[in-house]
């Protein structure tokens, strides 16, 4: 055994490195031990072909929370200015939209989505305002959980009797009924339902859907950016922050278990046989992997387990990397415009469409994708006047009926390729390499159970109090010393940093006591 | 695969064909699915041969798991509260299963057959749960309710009807001690335990050889008293013995809706079988919050005044009836204690042994309903518990 | 023109119970109905020689024992006879039977899964649990969460120590039951999919929704919480078809002094200063009262009846945003004989059970699909109950009559209205789908009748033929039903108070809505209460 630490955290994604930094801040030593060979998790950029890079997951940033940026002083350095989303149209009558304002619309819409987006926003605020601390216990008779019921409460009514009640009308619907009340351009109908659906096992219809899509506009109401170098830039200025607060940080250390002794954490065990001692485990990994095989049923109850093992975390959401000798012609594109956010989701019943298929573990015919090319923002990522385009396409289960065979691979990619071939028709002629990473491949390159990008699905049911399991929502876990902070726990996924954060203050505010 | 119509009416045990030549009142009842007797020519008799000479009962229709494989000791220390790995192979635990709230699902007995392989014995049906508890481990579950049949042979004639009957080496079995013999061809496990607090065997076996060990059993207990019981009888027994009773005692927690219905091992004074030494159970985080703030009920043993059975009645802490604290669970006249007994459950810190509660009885003669209030004291032990049932070797009578 | 003390609009289950509740306090009511009919969606019609359909809603669990008693209905001759069990027919040849005998239940379930068999109990506990919860707001007017009135804030402290006293783990089980799919809370007890699909049915029924939509567990508990004589979740035919219950509470209502008229049809609610004044009939006829009572869907009362004038727009547009949507069609069937299921073993006790004929997952969210692209289920989930098999009194000797619900039927064609031929094809559908479980069905047909959401809407009025009166989703559930801010069973306009289904707790042969809105009414009137509470712990 070598020299023990106050924690150890298990996996330097984001949130990791996050919760590491602010523990060592606080005074902690802290050890963090990462599996692959470079920090970041998710957050990573890396080459798929000769001189081509991208970010390998999560390419674009509109989540990140304010306060873990003041916190640990990020500089951010972001490739270009403010970015627009773009909904393709096959007609070239494309549909643009930032922040409330939209074009490419009748009138209606446009006032019709700046009251939408105004009231969203203020609905997003409040949520986010109980993403950034660990939830409420239930039932209980805490002072500390019933001042956090009360919070919420006066949230919600300083919201006024009316805005209250549409929060609560809304708060369990579908994004599907929204938009079709709401917006008479199929074109945004369909972009703010795919905004909805993105990394989840959801379509446009099914009720939850406005809350998934106010989650993505808690932080930043919907900004995005992407970062100077792809998403493994961030994780380097995370990790930098980290080591500057005094955490140690290996890289290329898989931790084969979580060593329990006397019925609590006691350290842990890498797959080098390498031991590390503390009595405080901090697990970025997702819950599953944490519990059923880091740690080991034996060593936690039978309800505990079984609620582990339901948890949803059916990933859908693939990436795909293209090389290109050029930029493809979309057509009624902008030059400009190749910076921003394209989508293609041409109504919301294509998503819905898209979304049918997943179901019976079958890949979407007609996928819907958000696309970017990191690489005109940020030539660095490719040889001197080529380009990268980095998308994420829906819907490619996890478990796909046949298993992702090369052959569905090269089917399911096609099927992108294609489908985006209607507004770019040249883009197969451009494209030297691409790179399919579908679930499976998610899984196996960033050790997230079911590829699902919030380690399990962000539904009502795995939300808040009970994210990622009925009673161990405050990121302790019910085994002495356990901690979870990634996105399988509150409040879940996306580059936002809550979840390690708020895992630190818990941990930090716990230990003082 | 072809439509197939599951049994309709009621199932039969290898033994019914038996007990129905013995059966004189036609008396029945449904235990999990099965028929079994409340009686078979008359309750009091047939309790007294429990007490007195030895009566058989059919356990069958008791639900049984094999539980076997490498995790299998793991796996069952970490289901049950008790500390499983004290128990060597041919011993068998009394043990009861929590979730992870502490709240009791069932009780049950346990048969460490050989290393790496356990059969679970319980009145309720536990597949889902005991297959749950082994997500992550290396451990098969099997339901062997059907494959097994099983007798109780209670009494203190029992060991020596059974060594008349040709079983060799039953005198150095220990109480909780089991041993396999094959006897004239047929593979038979014994098992020195039972639910009447007495001296008492039961036996388990291929549900193919069972006629032929019931017609050898009883030809050799005809000389030592030997009777087929039923259910009334052995109800009786039990109480007697102060054992608790799933459905009448306390709710398994997951067939129970209501919130504070059920209970804990320490709210059943089963605390000496919950082991915090153990560093995870299954409850165990929740046990020992309990123990450190306190349980909210407890099970008491009554020993009431008078002779008029307890049963349904309230408990108070006065003699006026003003503090209502509880209940009765199971009541009788005890014949051979000649007591007034019961089992009940009363709201803590109420119910320390040797303290007084109070019982409000009503009892009928005549069509007429009369009421008292009855003193009862709170017992420690179990109210019958003879000498005879430890002796090792027992006697030979 | 005559003055009344209150008009009722539509003589349904609902409205009539609010009349009879009303009348029995005293007061003098009217109750007027479309139809040359009473009953609304719950009826018995002579369509064909001597057979009587429950040509809508076609068994009775749900309705509430404390107003069958309080209403004395067994002395208006209702009687609710339970029946057994359901089976679910499977493409290999088998089925699954759920038997009403426990043991029989527990073989049955075991003979695909013992682990299934015994996680049957937890999941029965845990439902109930829910079932539990929701039952005891039944007979209870639901607190206004934004409200500051003493009343509410009590009603929602009576909810918060509810949750306290339930205890912390069971406040997140109910949190995820609340909010979770049919399919997903089946996943987390059962592992063998006909099972799920036998059991997920009850999920979406009624509902614009798939098995694998969030919210649908909830739907389980409005087919779970009825009750017949204390039999939780079990299911009766009422004797004489659902027109039985109408008519008993019409004969309640008749008993007390109240008035019925039939084929007096309300044109528009009468506003005036700001109040309801009365109604005017369709025939040009008007009527007086100060208390008017819509038993009609929210959107036909305050869409079609109402002047837009008489409404806030805020208001309006939060009923136009109502959702209420035609998921379910129907199929009534004269039968010459008893249908024989070669798959079934003879005299098996589930031949008078409720049948299905669909048995994966994958097919009952199939059937959903087809819905969402505007279409009937090609392969549809069938709700079928044959209830001459237990009530001797619904079609002559040794003929039957058959009740076949069916979920997924929307209310237009891709948006456009059915033609005959369509009705036609989905009524083979649905014929054939039985058929290939009994091949004698076809020939012993006699006559059938067709019902579509838009054939509902037209005949009875419910808007989009919604059998619910509005989703029950959780946006549309509790204090947000009908719309949030009017689920105390009163409308914007002074004098109009709403009845049916489209309120609190919402829709199935219950007549809660109804019971409750008339101890509103009674209560603003300052009047004794005649509705009973609930039993309670049950």
């Amino acid at each position: 055994m070598t020299d023990g630490y106050d924690a150890i955290v298990v996996g330097a994604g984001h949130n990791g490195l996050v919760c590491s930094a602010l523990l060592a801040k606080a005074g902690k030593k802290v050890l963090v031990l990462e599996a692959n060979e470079r920090v970041g998790g998710a957050a990573i950029t890396r080459e798929f072909a000769d001189g081509y890079a991208v970010s390998a997951c999560a390419h674009l940033l509109y989540q990140l929370q304010p306060k873990v940026r003041k916190e640990l002083g990020l500089s951010l350095r972001l490739a270009g200015g403010a970015m627009q989303t773009v909904a393709l149209s096959p007609d070239r009558q494309h549909v643009r939209y930032a922040g409330d304002a939209v074009s490419g619309v009748a009138n209606a819409d446009v006032r019709s989505y700046r009251q939408f987006h105004g009231q969203m926003a203020r609905f997003a605020n409040l949520l986010n305002t109980h993403l950034n601390s660990a939830p409420p216990r239930l039932g209980t008779r805490h002072y500390s959980d019933l001042a956090k019921l009360a919070r919420l409460g006066f949230d919600l009514r300083r919201l006024g009797r009316d805005e209250m009640r549409t929060f609560l009308r809304l708060i369990g619907i579908n994004i599907h009924d929204e938009v079709t009340e709401r917006f008479e351009n199929p074109l945004l109908r369909g972009a703010l339902s795919l905004d909805a659906v993105l990394g989840t096992h959801l379509g446009p219809r099914s009720p939850n859907t406005i809350m998934t899509y106010l989650y993505r506009l808690a932080a930043g109401h919907g900004r995005l950016s992407a970062p100077q170098g792809g998403m493994g830039s961030l994780a380097e200025e995370l990790a930098q922050a980290a080591r500057g607060a005094g955490v140690t940080i290996r890289t290329g250390m898989p931790v084969k278990r979580i060593i329990v002794e006397n019925g609590r954490v006691a350290g842990v065990e890498t797959n080098s046989g390498e031991r590390f001692e503390s009595m405080t485990v901090v697990s970025n990994a997702d819950p599953k992997r944490t519990i059923m095989e880091l740690v080991g049923t034996r060593h936690v109850e039978t309800g505990f387990t079984r609620r582990i093992n339901n948890i949803r975390m059916r990933g859908n959401a693939a990436k795909l990397h293209l090389a290109l000798e050029r930029l493809p012609a979309f057509a009624g594109l902008a030059k400009a415009e190749y910076g921003d956010r394209l989508v293609v989701a041409p109504d919301e019943h294509y998503v819905e469409r898209a979304f049918n298929p997943a179901k019976y573990g079958e890949s979407s015919p007609q996928p819907v994708m958000e696309i970017t090319f990191p690489s005109v923002r940020d030539p660095a990522l490719a040889p001197g006047g080529k380009h990268v385009m980095s998308c994420i396409v829906q819907y490619a289960p996890y478990a796909l009926a046949g298993g992702w065979t090369d052959a569905a691979r090269e089917a399911f990619t096609r099927a992108c390729i294609e489908t985006m071939g209607r507004y770019a028709p040249d883009l197969e002629s451009c494209v030297t390499a691409t790179e399919l990473l579908t679930p499976v491949d998610i899984e196996r390159e960033f050790h997230i159970t079911g590829g699902h990008w919030h380690h399990g699905e962000l539904a009502l049911d795995q939300f808040m109090f009970v994210r990622p399991v009925c009673g161990a929502a405050q990121y302790r876990m019910p085994l002495d010393g356990l901690y979870l902070c990634g996105a399988g726990a509150h409040p879940g996924g996306g580059i936002s940093g809550a979840a390690g954060r708020n895992a630190a203050m818990f941990i930090l505010k716990e230990q003082s006591a | 695969m072809s439509a197939r119509e599951v049994p309709q009416g009621r199932l039969h045990t290898p033994f019914y064909p038996r007990m129905v030549a013995l059966d004189r009142l036609n008396a029945w009842h449904t235990w999990k699915g099965y028929t079994v007797p409340d009686a078979l020519y008359c309750a009091d008799t047939e309790y007294f041969a429990i007490r007195n000479s030895t009566g058989v009962f059919d356990l069958t229709p008791m639900t049984k798991y094999r539980i076997a494989g490498p995790d299998a000791l793991v796996y069952i220390d970490r289901l049950v509260t008790r500390d499983m790995t004290k128990i060597r192979p041919g011993r068998v635990a009394y043990a009861v299963w929590c979730n992870d709230a502490g709240q009791v699902i069932d009780d049950g007995t346990i048969f460490h057959l050989q290393d790496g392989e356990y059969r679970l014995c319980s009145q309720e049906r536990h597949c889902a749960w005991l297959m749950d508890a082994a997500l992550g481990l290396d451990v098969t579950i099997t339901d062997e309710t059907a494959d097994v049949a099983a007798l109780a042979v209670q009494g203190p004639t029992s060991f020596a009807i059974l060594k008349r009957m040709g079983i060799e080496g039953l005198g150095e079995l220990k109480p909780f001690g089991l041993m396999h013999v094959e006897f004239e061809g047929c593979a038979l496990m014994i098992s020195r335990t039972g639910f009447t607090g007495d001296l008492g065997y039961e036996l388990w076996m291929d549900p193919e050889s069972a006629g032929q060990i019931w017609d050898r059993l009883f030809a050799a207990g005809e000389i030592s008293g030997i009777r087929a019981i039923g259910t009334d009888a052995l109800e009786l027994a039990r109480i007697e013995a102060g054992y608790i009773m799933a459905y009448i005692d306390f709710l398994p927690a997951h067939a129970t809706v209501r919130t504070g219905r059920t209970r804990s091992p320490l709210e059943l004074g089963l605390d000496w079988l919950v082991d915090f030494k153990k560093p995870n159970f299954n409850g165990r985080r929740a046990l020992a919050e309990e123990n450190r703030s306190g349980s909210s009920w407890r099970l008491v043993k009554l020993d009431i005044e008078g002779n008029k059975p307890a049963n349904h009645a309230y408990i108070f802490a006065d003699a006026k009836g003003r503090r209502n604290i509880g209940f009765v669970t199971s009541a009788a006249w005890s014949p051979v204690c000649k007591q007034n007994i019961a089992l009940g459950t009363v709201r803590m810190p109420h119910g320390a042994p040797g303290s007084q509660l109070w019982v409000e009885i009503f009892y009928q003669r005549e069509m007429h309903w009369s009421r008292v209030m009855a003193r009862a004291e709170v017992v420690d032990k179990p109210f019958w518990f003879p000498t005879r049932r430890g002796l090792t070797p027992p006697e030979l009578v | 023109m005559k003055t009344y003390d209150a008009i009722v609009v539509g003589a349904g289950h609902n409205g009539l119970t609010t009349a009879a509740f009303l009348a029995k306090a005293g007061l003098d009511v009217v109750c007027v109905e479309k139809n040359d009919y009473i009953g609304g969606a719950a009826v018995s019609r002579n369509l064909h020689e001597d057979w009587i359909y429950s040509n809508c809603s076609y068994v009775c669990s749900l309705l509430r024992p404390e107003i069958f008693r309080a209403l004395e209905l067994h002395r208006h001759d209702l009687q609710v006879t339970p029946f057994g069990g359901s089976l679910t027919f499977m493409q290999n040849g088998d089925y699954y039977g759920s038997y009403h005998d426990p043991d029989v239940a527990y073989r049955e379930r075991a003979r695909f899964s013992r682990r299934d068999a015994d996680a049957y109990e937890r999941y029965r506990s845990d439902t109930m649990r829910q079932c539990r919860i929701i039952r005891d707001f039944l007979l209870s007017t639901p607190p206004d969460p934004t409200s500051f009135r003493p009343k509410d804030l009590l009603g929602l402290m009576q909810v918060g120590r509810k949750f306290l006293e339930v205890g912390e783990d069971r406040i997140y089980e109910s949190i995820r039951f609340w909010t979770m799919s049919v399919a997903e809370y089946l996943d987390e007890y059962f592992e063998t999919d006909v099972i799920k699909a036998a059991m997920s049915g009850s999920g979406i029924i009624g509902t614009a929704l798939g098995i694998h939509s969030p919210g649908t567990a909830y739907v389980l508990l409005h087919h779970y919480m009825g009750d017949v004589d204390g039999n939780v979740g079990s299911w009766g035919f009422a004797r004489g078809g659902m027109g039985a219950v109408s008519n008993a509470i019409a004969g309640a209502f008749r008993s007390y002094g109240g008035e019925l008229r039939t084929e007096a049809g309300v044109d528009k609610i009468i506003v005036r200063n700001g109040r309801a004044q009365g109604v005017g009939l369709e025939n040009g006829d008007e009527l007086a009262a100060d208390i008017i009572v819509s038993a009609m869907d929210v959107k036909r009362t305050f869409l079609n009846c109402m002047d837009s004038s008489d409404l806030d727009e805020k208001f309006r547009t939060r009923i136009e945003n109502f959702k209420i949507r035609g998921s379910s069609g129907k199929l009534n069937i004269a039968l010459d004989g008893l249908p024989t299921f070669p798959a079934l073993p003879a005299g098996n006790s589930l031949m008078i059970s409720d049948m299905h004929f669909i048995d994966s997952m994958e097919r009952m969210e199939r059937a959903y699909d087809d819905w969402k692209a505007g279409t009937w289920s090609r392969d549809p989930y069938i709700d079928m109950v044959m209830p001459t098999t237990v009530d001797p009194t619904m079609a002559p000797p040794g003929k039957h009559f058959m009740s076949c619900f069916i979920q997924y039927c929307p209310h237009k064609l891709e948006g456009r209205d059915w033609t005959d031929p369509e009705r036609e094809a989905f009524a083979q559908t649905v014929i054939d789908q039985i058929a290939n479980y009994s091949p004698d069905f076809k020939d012993l047909i006699v006559h059938y009748e067709v019902r579509t959401p838009a054939d509902i809407e037209a005949e009875i009025g419910i808007t989009e033929g919604n059998i619910f009166h509005g989703e029950l989703t959780m946006d549309q559930l509790l204090f947000n039903r009908p719309v949030p801010g009017y689920a105390q069973y009163r409308a914007p306009v002074a004098g109009l108070y709403l009845c049916g289904s489209s309120t609190h707790p919402g829709g199935g042969v219950m007549a809660a809505p109804g019971a409750n809105a008339a101890r509103e009414i009674l209560a603003d009137l300052k009047r004794p209460n005649t509705v009973p509470e609930n039993f309670g712990d049950d």
